[in-house]
């Protein structure tokens, strides 16, 4: 890495930003909306942000910080402990092994990737929680999340895509 | 030269090994969390709130413009309502003068049957109010997290209130941060009683926007609109705290429709009525402290 100290610190922050921006999508998915019914069905903005950057910038937001997002995320909406850390690893994961796939293809293919991926996660999750819980979750507002998420991917990975080639083309 | 890329290439057989290995080693670890946090709740509970307490000021900062937008909002939709709403409030305004009247009457004859029979009344409770910044968990967890901790004298099992009525119940506390387990939540137990009736039962959450009553004798007979409170039984929350109205009652499945809108809360009260209640372990620790 060559440049003046505080060129390095830049380049370093820019390395980050994967992980930051989806922690701040975590942050993001737990603030009060006050908007009526809207905390009961919450789009998954984060799962949003492992698959984009598992295709785009799988050494920026590798295996090990998809798992402690995912504890984060557990954490911070009060999951019981393991299940999303157990969901975004196995997203990042299948994710990046077919990357090669969805790369310099037409974007409706990595959004159809992605609705496969989030109804995918999210069955896993439910079916994770119901057990750990010892009783059904009701699968109606999980299916709404699901559609919300994907009717969202298109306007978080635009953002995702107008970051990126800001800030990140030689980081 | 032979050599070398041979070797790189042994390396890159080892990176990916290792990289696989750690993939399954923390596979393993979130399912080893999952047991874990159904073994042992108390060191879950002290790792959450730990973080809990990390990340409030963050959200603390980024609930505020969601606020003042949601603010922004009510306050056109208030001004479209204007006309409306007055005509409505006027009438509401009849009926409470009216109430107060009533109440007056209730009250002094309460005040003089007290001195008469040497009434013991219950102490004052105590209160502490926080602001809500985080509404998380969708479709899996009804929760809400507040900038009130035990700083601030909140405590496990503590009854939130909004306006008087009941929103759940303190389920987790940090130092500076607290977790509310809403009453619509999936794990909410809740003794009430049927106003008119005096039917107990259970109100139970299923992570609906109306929970169900459970546990009632089969010839309880509730209909829409019956009002809903607190029994006190378990010593969980005191009795006679509002909770909300019979919705409706279908194939013996009666819901609740609760008079707290989630949307709406931005303050919260934590109400102790010093009350031991069903989570006695760490409030009876606290309190001998």
């Amino acid at each position: 890495m060559k440049g003046t100290f505080p060129q390095r610190l830049d380049q370093k922050f820019r390395r980050q930003l994967p992980i930051l921006l989806t922690l701040l999508l975590i942050l993001l998915d737990a603030i009060p909306t006050r908007l009526p019914d809207f905390a009961v069905v919450s789009p998954l903005f984060p799962l949003i942000g492992i698959y984009y950057w598992a295709i785009f910038r799988p050494d920026l937001l590798g295996p090990v910080p998809a798992f402690l997002l995912g504890l984060a995320n557990d954490i911070i909406a009060g999951l019981p402990l393991g299940v999303t850390p157990l969901v975004y690893l196995l997203v990042h994961w299948l994710t990046a092994s077919q990357r090669r796939f969805f790369l310099g293809k037409p974007f409706l293919l990595a959004w159809w990737g992605f609705s496969v991926i989030a109804l995918g996660s999210q069955v896993l999750r439910w079916m994770l929680v119901s057990v750990i819980f010892g009783k059904a979750v009701d699968p109606l507002v999980v299916v709404v999340e699901i559609i919300i998420t994907i009717c969202c991917y298109p306007l978080v990975s635009w953002a995702f895509a107008r970051i990126q080639l800001g800030l990140m083309q030689n980081a | 030269m032979k050599q070398h890329s041979g070797a790189s290439g042994r390396l890159a057989t080892l990176k990916l090994l290792l990289q696989r290995f750690a993939i399954l080693a923390m596979i393993m670890a979130s399912l080893g969390l999952m047991l874990l946090g159904k073994a042992d709740t108390a060191l879950m509970e002290r790792t959450r709130t730990t973080v809990d307490d990390m990340v409030m000021p963050m959200l603390d900062v980024l609930s505020q413009p969601a606020s003042t937008i949601a603010r922004g909002v009510e306050f056109v939709q208030d001004l479209t309502n204007l006309h409306t709403e007055n005509a409505r409030l006027k009438a509401e305004n009849r009926a409470l003068m009216h109430w107060q009247t009533v109440a007056h009457h209730l009250d002094n004859e309460n005040r003089a049957l007290r001195t008469q029979l040497n009434f013991v009344p219950d102490p004052d409770p105590a209160f502490i109010t926080g602001r809500v910044i985080g509404d998380t968990g969708g479709a899996f967890v009804h929760s809400m997290l507040i900038n009130a901790g035990e700083d601030d004298g909140v405590r496990k099992g503590q009854a939130v209130l909004s306006e008087g009525v009941l929103v759940g119940r303190i389920a987790e506390v940090g130092t500076r941060s607290a977790r509310i387990l809403l009453m619509t939540d999936i794990n909410a137990r809740i003794p009430v009683i049927l106003e008119g009736s005096r039917a107990k039962a259970i109100l139970a959450g299923d992570n609906s926007s109306r929970p169900r009553l459970d546990h009632f004798s089969p010839n309880l007979v509730a209909d829409p609109g019956d009002r809903v409170i607190t029994s006190g039984d378990g010593g969980a929350f005191p009795p006679g705290l509002p909770i909300g109205v019979v919705a409706s009652v279908h194939d013996g499945v009666i819901r609740i429709e609760p008079f707290v809108q989630r949307h709406r809360l931005e303050y919260v009260t934590i109400v102790d009525y010093g009350l031991a209640g069903i989570l006695p372990a760490e409030t009876t620790r606290d309190r001998t402290r």
